[in-house]
Order: structure tokens, then sequence, then C-alpha cells
């Protein structure tokens, strides 16, 4: 037999991958480097991640009139019933009933106005409506996970859901994915764009997943977790989760006069 | 120290999933595709060992021919008049996008370009990028975004012309002919 299967490198080599870079960034910010508030681009324990990020650094430069404004969107885009997933159907969803809200602001603190929020999610069995999706539990015939919201005045979103499951997925053998909402978001400038990920707080898959993990600086990524908020549940009905979101700018000083202080 | 609560929130990968909640009917169809003005920009999106992405998400957003910048309803509902500067696209099977949309006009000083930002699993956060246009060259020589481009990796910003109103704006991830990606957050 000279064939021989695929092998998955495991999860204690993940794991193991994912401390050793996780040490190494700790070193460097003790060393005085900045804190890493993003996901590094290249990040070999997400696989994917390989071939598909840039290697050269990306070019700085100033944002222009285009990257300074964003699209319109508002009620002639989203209608306010799209912001309830559990009201696509004939029935209703299985599952754990939540809410999900909070407030989107910019990097000075002012709320965003009026900017779509786009989430998509799988079912509560873990499974999503997509068809490339391979896991084997089944699909909600009364849950498609598809929601869009524009923010109000203050920032402020509300979404009604139910809580999605955790899934496996393929990057390494017995790899599972943390319980998650995908949240698309758009500020004020096109430079604010934003696509992440929001998770639930006490995942025991947080320390495995590569995904999360990408994020090296454990107080950074923690932004990514919902909080359970009871005033924010509704008796008899559904479990509250509350989440703000920062977006980035517009373009402040901010960060360069902190570090100044330094 | 206010400013500590204000941190951004991190990027996380739009993931594998997201073609039956982010793309959408129209979504790009910036025009309709009979009027005269219209052009395609279109391309194929590719990593670095050169195999096509067939799980990327494409979004455009631009200025009209005229070079406003528009603030007008309507992109996830086309009504086929109104233009709004905005589309998505993800890319096929064989990794291919596609857009119908007007060149845009030039604004301020720049010369005319669409910008594009690009998501797609595998990538922890999207990318933004520009695709100017290949007549252009005049404007491009005094554009100071181009200006802030390493010279040798400038055409790979530069769409080329593969039919009468058609442009090819291939986007490579990585590889030798990687596509030159911008941060804004200076
Ligand atoms: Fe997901």
């Amino acid at each position: 037999m000279t064939t021989q299967p695929i092998t998955q490198p495991t999860q204690p080599e993940i794991t193991k991958e994912i401390r050793d870079i996780e040490a190494d960034a700790a070193r460097a910010a003790a060393a005085g480097g900045r804190p890493e508030r993003h996901a590094r681009r290249d990040y070999a324990p997400y696989r994917s991640s390989v071939l598909r990020h840039p290697t050269h650094e990306l070019v700085r430069v100033d944002p222009e009139e285009v990257e300074r404004f964003s699209p319109a969107f508002g009620h002639t885009d989203v209608d306010v019933l799209e912001s309830d997933l559990t009201i696509q159907h004939s029935g209703e969803p299985l599952g754990e009933r939540i809410t999900v809200s909070g407030r989107v602001l910019d990097g000075e603190g002012r709320p965003v106005r009026h900017q779509l929020i786009e989430i998509w999610q799988a079912n509560s069995g873990g499974r999503y409506v997509h068809k490339r999706d391979q896991h084997p539990a089944p699909l909600d015939p009364n849950f498609t996970g598809v929601g869009r919201a524009v923010t109000g005045d203050d920032g402020s979103y509300r979404f009604q859901t139910i809580k999605p499951g955790p899934y496996p997925w393929r990057n390494h053998l017995n790899a599972w994915r943390p319980a998650h909402i995908h949240f698309s978001l758009f500020g004020s400038a096109f430079t604010q764009r934003l696509v992440t990920q929001m998770y639930f707080p006490g995942d025991p898959l947080f320390a495995l997943d590569p995904i999360y993990q990408s994020i090296t600086d454990p107080a950074a990524r923690e932004r990514l977790i919902g909080q359970y908020d009871h005033d924010e549940s509704v008796p008899e009905y559904s479990l509250g989760y509350v989440w703000d979101i920062v977006l980035t700018g517009p373009k402040s000083t901010r960060m360069e006069s902190e570090e100044d202080h330094d | 120290m206010t400013e500590r609560e204000y941190l951004q929130t991190p990027s996380q990968t739009v993931g594998p999933f997201f073609g039956y909640a982010l793309p959408y009917e129209g979504g790009g169809e910036l025009i309709a595709a009979h009027r005269p003005d219209a052009i395609r920009l279109h391309g194929t999106v590719f990593d670095g060992n050169g195999q096509t992405v067939p799980d990327a998400l494409i979004e455009l957003w631009q200025a009209d021919a005229d070079g406003s910048i528009v603030q007008r309803q309507g992109s996830f509902r086309r009504d086929g008049y109104t233009f709004t500067g905005f589309g998505r696209a993800a890319t096929t099977l064989a990794g291919d996008y596609s857009f119908t949309t007007v060149k845009p006009g030039a604004v301020g000083s720049s010369a005319p370009y669409c910008f594009v930002t690009v998501f797609a699993r595998g990538l922890l956060h999207h990318l933004f990028t520009r695709a100017y246009f290949p007549e252009d060259s005049e404007a491009q020589a005094t554009d100071a975004v181009l200006a802030a481009v390493p010279a040798e990796r400038r055409s790979t910003l530069i769409a080329a012309l593969d039919g009468p109103g058609s442009y090819r704006f291939d986007i490579h991830l990585q590889g030798e002919n990687e596509t030159v990606f911008f941060d804004f957050d200076a």
C-alpha cells in the first residue's frame, strides 16, 4: 500500500502552535511593543490563512473622499422585521431564544448612527443553511439565520434570534468552532468597514480555536465576547446578551498621542 | 485614560458560509447592463499557489460618472434607475467576480478608481484596494495614493481593457503579482 490518507494535524499540535505564537506576542508586548489589537493576517494555526494573506506590508495612505464616505443604507433597503430571525418562517425555530443588543461606536466613542448591520449564523444544532455546509446536523425548517438592522440615533441595535450551536470544521482533526454569530458592519466612512464574529461567554472551545486565537492579545479577543445581561432577558421568553462594537476612526490621532506618553 | 474604553473591536474572517447571507439579487449591477455608458469590471481572485478562490466576496464603492459621491439608499433593492455607488458580488466556483457599473469620474485631484474590498475564508481581516483604469495614465502620474506605492507594484492596481467597455481587474492575494492592499489607519 503506497497511498496514505492525508493526515490532519491534531488538536494538541494546533494548540501548541497557538500557545507558542501567543507567548511570542506576549514577550514582544512586554518588551515595549505595540499590543496586537487585531487578528494576525498570517496565522498558520488557521490553515486557510497561509496562502491567502498578503505577504507585502500594506501600503499606508490617507483616505481620500471616496473612502471617507460609505453607502447609505436605510429603510429602502432594510425592513424593521429583518432584525427578528425567529419570525421568518411559519413556525418557531428550535433552540434557546436570545436577544443580542448593543451600540455601535466609533473610535472616539461617538454613536455610529443609521448604519447597516448584517448578521448570519448557524442554527441551534450548529448547521448553516449554506449548501456547502457538510455538517450532518439537521437543518431547521423554521430558521434561516440571516438578519439585518440599521442602527438608531444612539448607535443602538437589537436582534432577536436563537443561540447558535458550535460546529465542526476541517482545519485539523476534531476541530470545533465555538458558538458565534457573524457580524458585518458599515460606519460612516468605508475605512470603518468591519466583518467579525460575536462569541458567548465561558465557551470551553475558546482556547482551542485558531480563529478566535488569531488575536494574540487576550484583552483584545475578549472584546468579541457578548456579555450576558439579566436586565435584557425577557421573563418567560428570552435571554439577553449585550455586545458593543467599536469601529476604527474616523481617522484618529489619538493612538499617536497615546504613544507619545509612553 | 478614557480612550481605553473605545478600543476597536477586532476583525474575524467572513468564513466559508456567507453565501446565503451577504450576496443579494442584483448586487453586482450598480446600473442596468443595457445602459450605453455601462462598463463591466470583473476579474479572478487567486491565492498564493495561483489557485482561484471560489469563496471570496468583493465589494465595490465608487463615485458616479461625474465624480460625485452619492448618498442614496437602495443598494439592496435596485430599482433600475438609482445609482447608489455600492455593489457586492461573491466569486463563482471558478473564482470570478463581475460588476456592471459606470466608469467613475475623478474625485478631487485623484485619478478615477473604484474602491474594492475583499473578504474571504482565510482572510482574518478584509483587504482594501483600488481598481484604476488603463486610459487614465496621465492622471495616474500625479495621483497621491499611487505615488505612495512602489513603482514596480503599481501595475497591480490598473485594470486591463479586455473588450469594449470591459475591464479586467484580477486580485492576487499572494504571489509574484500580489495586489497592492492599503491600510488607511495610519
Ligand atoms: Fe461561522
